[in-house]
């Protein structure tokens, strides 16, 4: 098995969702300059939505065709989400818009709070383990396994990211929202109800955030109420990674952190394996003698890469790969 | 003609505790060129920006078309004739400067009108219409001075307020602005213009008002401001 291209495609997958949640930080942070940290909450609450319809749906229809049954838990998250993202909007966020930065950026942290004990009280501490209604697909490429769910997962998450940049680069609204995050006083002049473009930020925001809820809850097998939490930090890293308000830079940074973060998880066993410097000791010659490895990281240091390539990235360019350097904004 | 299409009465506006407006009457009559000068921090852009929408006042009265417009958003205001470009021009850089006229004309939805509209501005300007690919951010500030012109007749507008269009402009550029506005005001356009160039925009007004610290210390028609010692002394540097 050739691990650089096992873990390549098991990082795109990953990466693809972590773009896909990476968009809804990085849009709301172009138009209003907040970081919602309650993003990561929108999508385990798509998750937690998406596999309780499954789960019903699997339990009493077991002859439904299992895309129908995912689908089905879609079109519940969805509006779910939306909702949440939009009362997220209103209720929490519009009411600060004036005040200091802070304000909002601390309420952000107490929504995700609320929201992840909401789901607590809702769906209780137990995950929610995805039934197995997915037969195991795997194709061989080039010596490397791809399963029909990683397929799917890429696919999804490239034709909504070119759905979205054909809606912000083709359409009225499209241009409303690039004018709003450029000024939004002189956007409003030209007739643009801010209020409205800030609402539909979240909007949209929040239903790709349902979809990547259910992508990564199928793809580990598992939601729970606190998923979001980590989710939402890797992808908002994926956004800084790739220049917070830039939406090239939130998908480029959101692939990128998956395939260093899968990378990282196939070689850092190899390249801290103590056995390769045996002769720094005679215990250590014996002991590989007879182990074979000495192996000081496991992958379960994969997170440790990630965050590793966003400081890296960060100390040499302070505004992430696309972002313009801050001096042009001053 | 003496219809009044924007009536001001007793216009107060404040930034927090700061009174930058401190009560002024102004009007502008349908078909009117009217200025509006004074020196720096006379209180010019917040009139501007009140009468729009922008800021709330803090007291007095302002009608447009005959009906109160203190409640009025922006947004809604464009959709009823009333336009301004602010000053610094305010061109969306990351747009492109067809982008950018599609924005002014972003509160119709008459799209066979909005294409004539968009030749005639490339009419009007022959430089944007060679840079209508070019993203806003690289004009240089006669362009975009254009640009931001161009933007606010896209809009149709009945009322249109200009913030210093002729500033940090080179003396040829500003004579092409001067000409420009002038073009526009002969389409029917009303205009409220305000300038730090007082000679050349009283020359081409019909009427004048001047402020100082938050207040209309005169008003009076346009040449008869041109003739004024006072005037002359204080802005036309006599
Ligand atoms: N956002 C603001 N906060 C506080 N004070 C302000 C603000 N904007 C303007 N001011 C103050 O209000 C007063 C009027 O400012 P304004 O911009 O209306 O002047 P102006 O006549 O347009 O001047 P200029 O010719 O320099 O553009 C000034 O004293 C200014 O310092
Ligand atoms: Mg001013």
């Amino acid at each position: 098995m050739d691990i650089f291209l096992q873990q390549l495609i098991n990082g795109l997958t990953a990466g693809s969702v972590y773009a896909v949640v990476a968009l809804g930080y990085t849009m709301v942070y172009g138009i209003i300059q907040l970081i919602n940290f309650a993003h990561g909450e929108v999508v385990m609450i798509g998750a937690m939505v998406a596999f309780s319809v499954i789960m019903a749906l699997a339990g009493a229809q077991p002859g439904l065709p299992p895309v129908v049954i995912v689908l089905a838990g879609v079109a519940a998250a969805v509006p779910v989400c939306m909702a949440v993202g939009y009362l997220l909007e209103r209720l929490a966020y519009r009411p600060l818009r004036h005040a200091p930065r802070l304000a909002p950026l601390i309420t952000a942290i107490g929504m995700s709070i609320v929201l992840q004990h909401l789901a607590l009280l809702i769906w209780s501490r137990d995950p929610i383990a995805f039934p197995q209604i997915i037969p195991l697909q795997v194709f061989e490429i080039g010596g490397a396994a791809i399963t029909g769910v990683q397929i799917a997962i890429m696919l999804v998450s490239v034709v909504m990211m070119a759905g979205l940049s054909a809606m912000i680069y083709r359409t009225r609204l499209g241009a409303a929202m690039r004018a709003t995050a450029e000024n939004p006083h002189v956007a409003s002049l030209m007739g643009v109800d801010i209020d409205r473009v800030i609402a539909v930020t979240f909007l949209i925001g929040a239903a790709l955030a349902a979809v990547a809820g259910v992508m990564v809850g199928t793809y580990y097998g598992i939601a729970h109420y606190t998923m979001g939490a980590t989710l939402g930090l890797k992808a908002f890293s994926a956004a800084v990674l790739g220049g917070i308000g830039n939406m090239a830079g939130a998908m480029l940074g959101g692939l990128l952190l998956g395939v260093v973060e899968a990378l990282g998880a196939g070689y850092v066993g190899e390249l801290t394996d103590l056995c390769h410097a045996s002769f720094l000791s005679d215990a250590l010659v014996e002991r590989c003698a007879r182990d074979g490895h000495l192996i000081l990281f496991g992958s379960n240091y994969q997170d440790v890469f990630a965050f590793l390539v966003l400081i890296l990235v960060l100390v040499f360019r302070p505004s992430g790969l696309l972002g313009e350097r801050v001096a042009d904004r001053a | 003609m003496n219809v009044n299409l924007l009536e001001a009465k007793n216009l107060k506006v404040s930034y927090g505790g700061i009174n930058a407006v401190k009560g002024i009457d102004l009007e502008v009559k349908e078909g009117e060129l009217v200025a509006l000068i004074g020196a720096n921090g006379a209180g010019k852009t917040t009139t501007l920006k009140a009468l729009c929408g922008l800021l709330h006042p803090s007291g007095g009265q302002i009608h447009y078309r005959g009906e109160s417009i203190l409640h009025t958003p922006p947004h809604r205001l464009v959709g009823q004739g009333l336009a301004l470009v602010p000053e610094g021009r305010g061109i969306f850089g990351r747009l492109t400067v067809e982008e950018n006229l599609a924005m002014g004309a972003y509160s119709r939805d008459d799209a066979a009108a909005i294409r004539t509209d968009l030749e005639r501005v490339y009419h009007l300007f022959p430089r944007l219409a060679e840079r209508r690919r070019q993203s806003g951010g690289t004009l240089s500030g006669g362009e975009q001075q254009m640009l931001a012109i161009g933007r606010a007749v896209m809009s149709r507008p009945k009322l249109l307020l200009l913030d210093e269009p002729s500033m940090g402009l080179a003396p040829l550029m500003v004579q092409k602005i001067f000409e420009t506005v002038l073009a526009v005001a002969k389409e029917g356009v009303t205009l409220l213009l305000v300038e730090q160039n007082a000679k050349l925009a009283l020359e081409i007004s019909h009427r004048g008002y001047v402020m100082e610290s938050g207040l209309v210390t005169l008003a009076d028609e346009a040449k008869a401001l041109l003739n004024n010692p006072q005037v002359r002394k204080a802005y036309l540097g006599e």
